[in-house]
């Protein structure tokens, strides 16, 4: 009973991952944009819907005891708000200066998080965040249930949506602007415009995601979006099938089992004392598994149908 | 024993897609060659796989009595083979004397010098002005350098890509006159031109590549019949030859 | 206003110059940004003081420092072979892992994806190796000496500057008046052509690498010998550095160093005004300014 439990929990979060992931996808999968800075983006919508949906504290922002949907809708928007800005200023220039910006912003953003105390509670963070079914916490069972229910909707809401927007017009234009982008501007697509949508939707959806873990979890902190997170992201991406919407959602669940398993197993190898610097390890094995995949399969598990591999080398292509 | 020879030359940069099908010919010593042909015929493309820069796909090159293909770029100008490419083909960002400089780098350190001043005295508008950065050249003084650069080094083969592209004609004719003095000093010569007139004028022999393989190798005379000429480039057909 | 400032940003921007000649020379001649080129540093600083370690175990006398500085005779020597060992690194990581997606024609950008899972894995692999808790060069404490003006500065950190200035002047001198200084602009500019001149830019390539590792590891042992080693200590350079770069103009060498004692001096007197919280903003700030008024930075060319 108790594995039920713990699995319902396992699963949730890797759902949460699964959003950040779907939304890296429409800026990486459909656009080519290399976000480094995913977790400033995850906080941030973190943090905008605990603002709105916590209740009055002292020295910080709070008491607006607005409804948690309107908090993550909230967060959307200011995702999209901040990828605008972040796009505007880079998406003319090479891919690596939008690596480096986003990177950028994420280091900024958690300055903000952990010094900015009356905006967001400094190093304390920002408890009593609301969670949705709140009156079913006595039960574990039926609480993580209930919460695995609403994250792996909101997953298939998102899942179909952005499945549906792939093969619109508007997503096809994304691709022919990624494949050719000369070509596309000689159709009459605007390359600059397209990308900015794509990459505020990607922005707005990783927000959302913060703000799903925000309630999940009931609490947040700045060391909960550290570079780290933008990592493991990234792992999931690239492993479950960059392009691929089934394979974001593939890739955060599996390396979500990969991070889980390995601590696991070095809070079993390693005594007490080594807890700390044995974590590390897991790191190791994620970046030393990027690296592989990248260079042995790099379509990830699931590919693309169609080509996301002209990024990937000449001779790379799809089998 | 050849200058260059090319035996059953199938290049591409994908492997799947052979732009440069299967071509085979060999230039003596002191000989002048043109590569001509239509648009899309893989002319720029063998050059290029001759010079290292394409992949080759099947067959062999060899320079004198070496087996270059495969070889990169840099190991086959030690082997005595000098390339020109059409576009960006110097260093912009560097002067003139900086651009020989690089080239003389390859020689003894005796010969470095008397070699540059060599170059600098052949090509007098170069030599004025020796530390001016070379992007402030003209289209046809940026071809001189570029020439100037290959021939530092003495190559035994001078390979050449559409050298009067671009330029005035009073320039091409500049340019052909130089590459004349080049041919009659001994050096072997292989231009691939779209500019036919001229080249024909210069070389002996001309090679004519249809589709990725030669549709024609012979004296230059023969294609002063412009009939042939006609059926290589752009597909007529005699009446009553089949299709 | 305190001038000190002015002193703690010039020894800062010292080393975040150093290690952003290493990183824009990396950009330019291999054209990605490489996020691991802050783990070099930490690297560099980690294998100098275990080399440095082994040399004490030998020769004991090698640890005494020699007046006026805190460290002895065994730390140039540990530099060295700690600059070796950075150099085989950065090397190693090539062959294996950028060299190969080279030759397999991969997008920059996933070269740069590549080098952003190695740095975690390098940075992580050193927290693993030697934990997360701060080590020093040396033991011995110095006395900071007065320069005038109300500044002062240790024996250490003038060295610091010093040596920072003589390596600068010897990269520049050897970008623009060497034949590899030539091959190596030559190479940033169009590495096709460079073959056909008869540039061996593979060799060109491996160079770059020695450069760069080599300036980072001496970076990392500067900044570990003036405040501390620890394994995030280059990740946390890692935005100063990127920003120096390209405030410079990337490619420059003058333009990296002049970027990093800007951006020194801007954090140190930040600090000072506004607090120590705040330091990693400054860097982000300089950034976006370059982006949004100059892109190609202070020397670079008007086509970034």
């Amino acid at each position: 009973m108790e594995l039920i439990a713990y699995a319902a929990f396992f699963l949730t979060v890797a759902m949460t991952y699964a959003i950040i992931c779907l939304g890296l996808n429409v800026q990486w999968g459909q656009t080519g944009l290399f976000n480094v800075g995913v977790a400033g983006f995850v906080g941030m919508g973190a943090y905008v819907s605990g603002a709105l949906t916590t209740p009055e504290t002292i020295d910080r922002i709070g008491g607006f005891d607005l409804p948690i949907v309107v908090g993550w809708a909230v967060a959307m928007a200011a995702g999209a708000v901040l990828s605008l800005a972040v796009g505007l200023l880079t998406l003319r220039m090479r891919a690596d200066y939008l690596a480096i910006t986003t990177f950028g912003i994420a280091v900024a953003l958690q300055l903000v998080f952990q010094n900015a105390e009356s905006l967001t509670g400094g190093a304390f963070g920002m408890a009593f965040i609301p969670r949705p079914f709140a009156s079913m916490q006595g039960e574990a069972i039926v609480f993580n249930l209930a919460n695995l229910g609403v994250t792996c909707a909101v997953v298939l809401v998102l899942y179909l949506l952005l499945e549906h927007l792939a093969r619109s017009p508007w997503g096809r234009a994304l691709r022919a602007v990624r494949e050719d982008e000369v070509a596309a501007q000689a159709l009459g697509k605007n390359p600059v415009f397209l990308r900015l949508q794509a990459f505020a939707l990607g922005g707005a959806i990783m927000a959302l995601a913060g703000a799903v873990q925000a309630h999940f979890i009931g609490f947040i902190a700045p060391n909960n979006y550290l570079p780290m997170m933008t990592f493991q992201v990234w792992a999931m991406l690239i492993v479950g099938g960059s392009g691929n919407n089934r394979g974001a959602i593939l890739g955060a669940v599996l390396v979500w089992a990969i991070w889980a398993l390995s601590a696991a197993l070095i809070s079993e190898l390693f005594p007490a004392g080594q807890q700390a610097r044995a974590a590390s390890l897991q790191i190791v094995i994620i970046g030393v598994m990027l690296c592989i995949i990248l260079l042995w399969r790099p379509q990830g598990i699931l590919p693309e149908i169609r080509t996301v591999s002209r990024h990937l080398g000449r001779r790379n292509k799809d089998q | 024993m050849s200058a260059l020879s090319v035996e059953g030359l199938k290049a591409g940069y994908d492997p799947d897609l052979a732009i440069v099908k299967s071509v085979s010919f060999s230039v003596d010593y002191g000989e002048a060659v043109c590569i001509l042909g239509p648009n899309g015929a893989g002319k720029s493309t063998m050059i290029k796989a001759i010079a290292g820069l394409v992949p080759i796909l099947a067959g062999s090159v060899h320079l004198g009595k070496k087996t270059v293909a495969g070889l990169p770029p840099h190991a086959l100008v030690r082997q005595g083979l000098g390339f020109v490419p059409q576009t960006d083909n110097i260093f912009t960002r560097l002067t003139i004397l900086e651009n020989l400089q690089i080239a003389a780098q390859l020689l003894p350190a005796s010969d470095r010098q008397s070699r540059i001043d060599a170059m600098l005295d052949m090509f007098p508008d170069l030599g004025g002005r020796p530390g001016e950065l070379a992007g402030a050249l003209s289209g046809g003084q940026r071809q001189m350098l570029a020439a100037a650069r290959a021939l530092l080094t003495e190559p035994e083969v001078l390979v050449l890509d559409e050298p009067s592209a671009g330029l005035s004609p009073k320039l091409v004719g500049q340019v052909f006159e130089t590459l004349r003095q080049i041919s009659d000093a001994g050096v072997t010569l292989v231009l691939v031109e779209q500019n036919v007139r001229a080249a024909l004028a210069l070389t002996g022999r001309a090679l004519v590549l249809v589709d990725g393989q030669l549709a024609h190798d012979g004296s230059t005379d023969d294609l002063h019949d412009n009939k042939l000429l006609g059926e290589l480039f752009l597909g007529h057909r005699a009446k009553g030859a089949p299709v | 206003m305190n001038p000190q400032a002015f002193i703690d940003g010039l020894i800062a921007g010292s080393t975040i110059g150093l290690g952003a000649i290493g990183l824009t020379l990396a950009y330019s001649i291999l054209r990605f940004a490489n996020f691991t080129h802050g783990d070099f540093l930490a690297w560099g600083a980690y294998l100098t003081l275990t080399v440095s370690g082994l040399l004490g175990g030998l020769a004991a006398g090698l640890g005494a420092p020699v007046h006026p500085f805190s460290f002895g005779w065994g730390l140039p020597l540990a530099l060295l072979g700690g600059a070796a060992l950075t150099i085989l690194l950065a090397l190693g990581l090539d062959r294996i892992l950028f060299g190969r997606l080279r030759a397999r024609g991969a997008d920059v950008i996933i070269i740069v994806m590549a080098s952003f899972g190695a740095s975690m894995a390098l940075r992580s692999l050193l927290e693993f190796i030697f934990t997360a808790k701060p080590v020093y060069f040396t033991n011995a404490l110095q006395i900071a000496k007065p320069l005038g003006l109300g500044m002062r500065a240790t024996p250490d950190q003038l060295l610091v500057i010093g040596m920072t200035a003589v390596l600068v002047l010897g990269l520049h001198l050897l970008v623009t008046r060497t034949a590899t200084g030539r091959a190596m602009r030559a190479v940033s500019e169009n590495p096709a052509l460079a073959g056909v001149y008869g540039i061996d830019v593979a060799q060109i390539v491996r160079i770059t690498w020695v450069i760069g590792a080599g300036l980072a590891c001496i970076a990392g042992v500067m900044a570990g010998l003036l405040v501390q080693i620890r394994p995030y200590m280059g990740f946390d350079l890692l935005l100063p550095l990127f920003a120096a770069a390209i405030l410079g103009g990337i490619g420059s060498i003058p333009g990296a160093m002049l970027g990093g004692l800007i951006i020194g001096l801007a954090e140190a007197f930040t600090v000072q005004i506004i607090g120590a919280e705040w330091r990693a903003a400054v860097s982000f700030i300089i950034l976006v300014l370059v982006l949004m008024l100059r892109p190609q930075g202070l020397f670079g060319r008007k086509e970034a």
